[in-house]
């Protein structure tokens, strides 16, 4: 397997931020903070493993990429944007009504989405499910899965943790957002969720923990999980900062979902610029 | 009517040793210093409704009052075998506050919105349901119930009546103006509208914010030749059964501007959602016209 340079995946992450913003400002607001953290794994992803085929998102044996906390939708919709999934041109429509693009995961209306999500805590089990359907029908399929550390605080999600050990399901992926935050506080102090890597490896889970923004690490992981199976299911913890890659977003104390003016766009739209920069990106890589 | 619940929950933990309050991970903002003052038995427990019944349950069961918090859907469907068990079939005492009424969150989709609330509480015998239609409503009923010992949910909607504000009484509803050719059922944040479509006609107008159990003697006084005209901020036909049970062995006719029965697929904003779906001053008067000339 052929796998991208980090300039590559760096700049393919700050594609989907730019993306995320678009959409998020064609709604003057929506699920930032847990939007932005993802575009790294995202770029991992979509670079260099999920296989799916642009022109045909819903080709049957495709893996499957499933986000459990589905409030993080925009980054999704931008990550399909990039990939060519979807025309750049939805991200202009987030949440209006009659919009194609809703501002949680829908698989009813937008291509190349899994599963519908929102209501936390189910979507890894959906994700094992599929999992499993993929080994009964011996199609090869991968599932790729990201949950959230607050909505782990559902037991739902510990009882998919179970049975994905127990059918033995190394063809799931699974990542956990691990920024610490959730809408009333952190979560240290809302619900602590302890050691996720211990919990999950003592749940019969392979577990390794990662920068959430380190695009090579993230890749070598998945490379491992995909490389060296072991008859267990996979769970990255990704140790990320609510918010990241928009410093006047990162630092604001709750980013969880914020209302967007032009000022605040302008902002972040120039530090994203400026990264462009850094990354060596054309014009038209950019815009 | 948020702010005067949770400034109210404030006061209850202060001065009541034996209530608690626990939120799933939303309005913690307001009473922070409570929190602090109180982390026993004033806290956010967490994305984890429905294994929170249970505690709560278990709570009831030693004796405290526990009152939980959280967004409608969550409360009252992703826990419904808990309902069903832990609190109505044990007769435990357990308050239920949600936030997101119907389309309350309009932007958030299906996951989000909860018309059918009412619906599904009815479907258990035993639980309580109100749905104030302002703060100050809010505060009487709640005062009026929290300790009753049954399961009692509220619904708090962001868009309380601005115009009319009659004191309430747990189970009891009121009188708003009496007339013969139909008799209108307003429910919670409806008033208003209905009150503006309806003043200077000669109907009756009932106004309702216990929904269960629901007032059928009150109602039951006021025939007006069978025409009911329902409007209600939730799936239409919640309260058909009541309705019919108030006026057992006459006939009645009943039109309804309510929410449709159906998966709400579409986003925007409440207006929005409100004219799509017909809860609308127009529909109401639309609606009252005809039943009164058929």
């Amino acid at each position: 397997m052929v796998l991208s340079s980090q300039k590559t995946l760096e700049q393919n992450a700050l594609r989907i931020r730019k993306g995320i913003i678009q959409a998020i400002c064609s709604n003057k607001g929506g699920h930032i903070g847990g939007s932005l953290d993802l575009a790294d794994v995202l770029s991992v992803i979509y670079t260099d493993f999920i296989r799916i085929d642009p022109q045909t998102p819903k080709w049957d044996n495709r893996d499957f990429m499933i986000i459990s906390k589905g409030h993080a939708g925009p980054a999704l919709y931008s990550t399909l944007a990039l990939k060519g999934v979807i025309d750049y041109s939805r991200l202009n429509n987030l949440n209006n009504p009659n919009s194609l693009l809703p501002g949680h995961c829908d698989r009813n209306k937008v291509p190349g989405v899994d599963a519908t999500t929102g209501s936390l805590g189910q979507g890894l089990s959906i994700a094992v499910g599929a999992a499993l359907g993929a080994k009964i029908k011996d199609s090869g399929q991968r599932v790729f899965c990201i949950i959230g550390d607050g909505e782990s605080a559902e037991g739902q999600i510990w009882e998919a943790a179970q049975f994905a050990a127990h059918y033995k399901l190394d063809n799931i992926i699974a990542f956990l957002d691990w920024n610490n935050m959730q809408i009333d506080g952190s979560v240290e102090e809302v619900m602590s969720i302890g050691d996720p890597m211990k919990k999950f490896e003592a749940f019969g889970w392979n577990s390794t923990l990662v920068k959430g923004d380190d695009v090579l690490a993230i890749q070598k992981a998945i490379n491992f999980a995909i490389e060296s199976p072991n008859k267990k299911p996979t769970m990255i913890v990704l140790k990320t900062i609510k918010g990241r890659g928009a410093k006047c977003i990162e630092e604001l104390p709750n980013n969880h979902c914020l209302g967007f003016n032009d000022d605040l766009k302008e902002k972040v739209l120039e530090e994203l610029k400026e990264r462009a920069v850094e990354l060596d990106m054309e014009e038209e890589q950019w815009n | 009517m948020r702010r005067a619940f949770l400034k109210r929950v404030a006061e209850m933990i202060r001065n009541e040793a034996d209530t608690t309050f626990f939120t799933v991970d939303i309005g913690m903002w307001a009473i922070r210093d409570v929190l602090k003052e109180f982390p026993d038995r004033c806290t956010n427990v967490g994305i984890y409704e429905d294994g929170m019944f249970s505690i709560a349950a278990g709570m009831a069961r030693r004796g405290l009052v526990p009152t939980i918090f959280g967004i409608q859907p969550y409360l009252v469907e992703r826990t419904l075998e808990q309902i069903k068990m832990d609190l109505a079939y044990q007769k435990l005492g357990v308050n239920v506050i949600g936030t997101g009424a119907a389309v309350d969150y309009p932007k958030y989709g299906y996951s989000h919105y909860c018309a059918e609330d009412l619906h599904v509480i009815k479907a258990i015998p035993g639980c309580e349901f109100i749905a104030p239609g302002s703060a100050k409503q809010f505060i009487q009923l709640f005062n009026q119930t929290y300790r009753n010992g049954h399961p009692t949910f509220f619904r708090v909607s962001d868009h309380p009546n601005q115009n009319n504000d009659p004191d309430v009484e747990f189970g009891k509803a009121v009188v708003m103006q009496k007339g013969s050719k139909a008799t209108v059922i307003a429910v919670s944040i409806m008033l208003d509208a209905v009150m503006e479509v309806c003043k200077g006609k000669d109907v009756t107008v009932l106004y309702y914010t216990t929904l269960e159990p629901f007032d059928r003697e009150t109602l039951g006084q006021y025939y007006n030749n069978g025409k009911i005209l329902v409007v209600e901020p939730e799936f239409e036909g919640s309260l058909t059964f009541d309705i019919t049970k108030s006026f057992e062995g006459k006939p009645v006719q009943i039109e309804s501007v309510a929410f449709p029965r159906e998966i709400f697929r579409n986003y925007g904003t409440y207006e929005e959602k409100m004219q799509y779906y017909g809860l609308t001053k127009e529909n109401i008067e639309k609606k009252l016209e005809v039943l009164i000339r058929v």
